[in-house]
């Protein structure tokens, strides 16, 4: 392979893993980060911190209209901000320690929750819950526009606590392993904080760009951060989110979910291999 | 100080969209560009497949040196150009960021500078401590 067709190649499947990605609801980083050490043998260190930094592109470009429209809870993004950017900075510093087996192994531990979580149905229901004195005090509420329903849908804001934990975990996942955690964040957003899924989604992304940023700026002062790699991936996956978000409007099938649990299901019993071989 | 987001000022928010977009969009370009001309200048990337070891192996350490990047740039070298590009991508969070310190400053809002500042401050902190690891 010349370097010019494993660009070609990189960049297809950055795309293609940031369409799939955004019509199913996740980032690009997931399979991006399965397809660079399993199909084309680069390091998985290197790879994660490929994903990261295109991880800031997708995560930006999307929060950037979720402010503009209102959806997304800047008050309470930044609060959470604190422990995701703390969760970062450990797990990116943590994966200078842990061995390239660990890597897989837990890659493949992400690969299949995601799979479970994407596979179930929604049954849970929100649970209610009294808004926590931190939300009250910090002003978390919050209000947005909602345009399927035509009104303004306002919510109330409890567990800050249980959000700020579950955003370390999130954000150590971020920095060691290149994703952006906004499947770990979401669920605990909407089910146990008790706002809207829309208003979940658009936080999270909101402040996924900063999470992402602490992880990336640690692997690109170690150096791992190769522009050969980190270019084509950048801008593929930004692209195919991009194409993602445009092609949103109409289809909903449940066949584009099968097929990413399919791929994810493959990937992570090959991360697995991988792992303990 | 207790108000929703709903009553937030919305020149903060489209200040913050734009800052995002704009990142985006010309980290983007940069990349690109970047890219093309590292395949068009002779002793970049090459055309053998053993071209794709020595890029994708280890010892091609970047960033070399801040004096690499800027020599670089200056003399629009394709990986120096890809470089700037990401590390403006990086930057285009902590721009965010810092804008909102501002804004939340000109509310008088005391305890959201205090909680954006330590987010900016632990942003920076992560670029130094990557350098020791």
């Amino acid at each position: 392979m010349t370097p010019f067709v494993f660009t070609l190649v990189v960049l297809a499947i950055s795309c293609l893993a940031g369409l799939l990605g955004s019509l199913v609801g996740v980032g690009g980083g997931i399979i991006v980060v399965p397809a660079l050490t399993l199909l084309l043998g680069v390091g998985i260190q290197k790879a994660i911190a490929a994903s990261i930094v295109s991880v800031i592109a997708t995560s930006s470009g999307a929060a950037s209209s979720y402010v503009r429209e209102r959806i997304a809870n800047i008050r309470l993004g930044m609060v959470l901000e604190v422990s995701t950017v703390l969760g970062a900075l450990t797990g990116a510093l943590l994966a200078a320690v842990v061995p390239v087996r660990g890597l897989f192994l837990l890659f493949a531990c992400i690969l299949a929750y995601t799979a479970w979580s994407m596979f179930r149905r929604p049954t849970a229901r929100p649970v209610d819950a009294a808004p926590d004195r931190l939300a009250e005090r910090l002003g978390l509420h919050g209000a947005f526009y909602d345009r399927s329903l035509g009104r303004e849908v306002a919510y109330r804001v409890s567990r800050t606590r249980l959000g700020l934990a579950v955003g370390y975990v999130a954000g150590v996942a971020s920095g060691l392993l290149g994703i952006g955690g906004g499947i770990l964040k979401v669920p605990v957003m909407n089910l146990a904080m008790g706002m809207p899924i829309k208003a979940c989604t658009a936080t999270s992304n909101f402040m996924i760009g900063v999470t992402a940023a602490t992880g990336a700026a640690v692997y690109f002062m170690r150096g791992e951060v190769l522009p050969f790699v980190a270019a084509p991936v950048a801008v593929g996956v930004l692209l195919g989110a991009r194409a993602g978000a445009r092609l949103l409007g109409g289809m909903r099938s449940d066949a584009i979910k099968l097929i990413f649990v399919a791929v994810l299901v493959v990937s992570s019993i090959q991360m697995l291999l991988k792992g303990v071989r | 100080m207790n108000k929703g987001q709903t009553e937030a000022p919305h020149g903060a928010e489209l200040a913050i969209s734009r800052i995002l977009k704009a990142g985006v969009e010309a980290s983007l370009f940069l990349i690109a560009t970047g890219s093309l001309l590292s395949f068009v200048q002779a002793g970049t990337y090459g055309s053998l497949p053993s071209d794709v070891a020595r890029l994708t192996g280890p010892g091609g350490a970047f960033p070399r040196t801040a004096a690499w990047l800027a020599g670089g740039i200056v003399h629009l070298r394709g990986q120096a150009i890809i470089v700037s590009g990401l590390l403006l991508l990086i930057a285009t969070p902590v721009l965010r960021v810092a804008a909102s310190v501002v804004a939340f400053a000109l509310e008088r809002d005391r305890a959201f500078v205090a909680i954006t500042a330590v987010v900016l401050l632990l942003l920076l902190a992560s670029f130094a401590l990557g350098g020791f690891v």
